[in-house]
């Protein structure tokens, strides 16, 4: 089988299949949290699962009218950078609504604590 | 034995009163601690003017893994030995507590879960579709801890010191954590009991896990177990 692949099929599935080890270590050390890795890992596994199935890929491609079917793994690979791109804009966007919070909350403490360390300091003296 | 109730709360305005007079009924020695994860509704106002309870109230919402978190970072802080849990919505009833204390007194188990399904307890109605998910999980659980936990989104729960010690680090604080906690709790060598509790019905508001016990749910969950279960043993923060 692997004498009747073409490089290419052959280069598409390590480097999936890598690419899927990568991103399961990485959320195994937590360094990535599910949801977030979420996108990759279906990403990962339909890459793999279409560079190892020729046949899947050159339906697919022609159902979606693509000549050259390899190019399909291009488009599914451009589609997984933009929906993770837009996952990680929503995320950020959230994030500093909740920086912004969490800042203003920190100013509105101080302000009590120090207010509350005039008024204890104010009776001890009185 | 000094013990602290956790109640994390997100709009529970209508029924948090309720649940606090009648764990004063039934536990009047406990501490009991309300996690506002912050509500946009009166659930904070409720409890300040109610008096007999300690409020956290978290600037922004963090999900009720990073609120329960907050409670047992408290519980470290004043240092309880013991620690117990239960959802603000009424359903779990406080006269359970005790028999939930036993195991953790006797040093039996450090982490005492209430189960609504056991033998003597075959009256608690549910849709089919969130029973097939619960079958679901407990499969996943006994796979991955070889334990038979019988109901593993129960949030009504109890720990021990080492119990809360661990949590305080490692809770897991991403959307619904009672199954993943067991995965949690049984890598890192916390003994995991079950006792009968008899639940009641939601008495008002939504269920944060009925309208989304779904496909991409339980996808989410399955993930995050296994991920836990690969994971090395956690190593504490000194």
């Amino acid at each position: 089988m692997l004498l009747s692949m073409e490089k290419i099929q052959l280069i598409a599935i390590l480097g999936s299949i890598l690419f899927m080890i990568g991103i399961i270590e990485l959320i195994r050390r937590k360094q990535i949290k599910e949801a977030y890795a979420l996108l990759w890992l279906i990403f990962g596994t339909v890459f793999v699962i279409f560079s190892i199935w020729k046949k899947g890929l050159d339906f697919l491609a022609a159902l979606v009218g693509i000549y050259y079917p390899p190019a399909l793994l291009f488009l599914i690979l451009i589609l997984a950078i933009v929906m993770v791109l837009i996952q990680f804009s929503v995320v950020i966007s959230k994030n500093n609504d909740r920086i912004r919070n969490l800042t203003q909350e920190i100013a509105l403490l101080k302000n009590q604590l120090e207010t509350n360390q005039q008024q204890a300091t104010k009776t001890k003296t009185t | 034995m000094n013990s602290i109730i956790i109640i994390p709360c997100y709009n529970e305005e209508k029924s948090i009163i309720g649940v606090l007079q009648e764990i004063s009924g039934q536990s009047p020695q406990s501490t009991v601690i309300v996690i506002d994860d912050g509500s946009t509704d009166n659930t904070s106002r409720l409890v300040k003017a109610y008096g007999k309870a300690e409020l956290l109230k978290l600037p922004i919402n963090l999900g009720i893994g990073g609120a329960v978190q907050t409670g047992f970072k408290y519980a470290l802080m004043k240092d309880f030995p013991v620690a117990f849990k239960l959802d603000g919505d009424g359903q779990h009833p406080p006269g359970a507590i005790q028999s939930m204390l036993d195991p953790l007194i006797s040093d039996s188990a450090d982490l005492v879960i209430g189960t609504r399904f056991s033998p003597a307890n075959q009256g608690f109605k549910s849709t089919l579709m969130r029973r097939a998910g619960i079958k679901i999980l407990q499969g996943l659980c006994y796979l991955l801890t070889g334990m038979n936990i019988t109901d593993p989104t129960s949030g009504f729960r109890g720990y021990s010191k080492k119990a809360i010690e661990f949590m305080a680090q490692h809770y897991p604080t991403f959307d619904y954590p009672e199954p993943e906690e067991i995965v949690l709790a049984a890598r890192n060598g916390l003994r995991i009991m079950e006792i009968p509790v008899e639940m009641r019905d939601r008495q008002s508001g939504i269920s944060t896990i009925s309208s989304t016990m779904s496909i991409y749910y339980m996808l989410k969950v399955t993930l995050a177990m296994i991920f836990i279960f690969l994971r090395p043993i956690e190593k504490d923060k000194k």
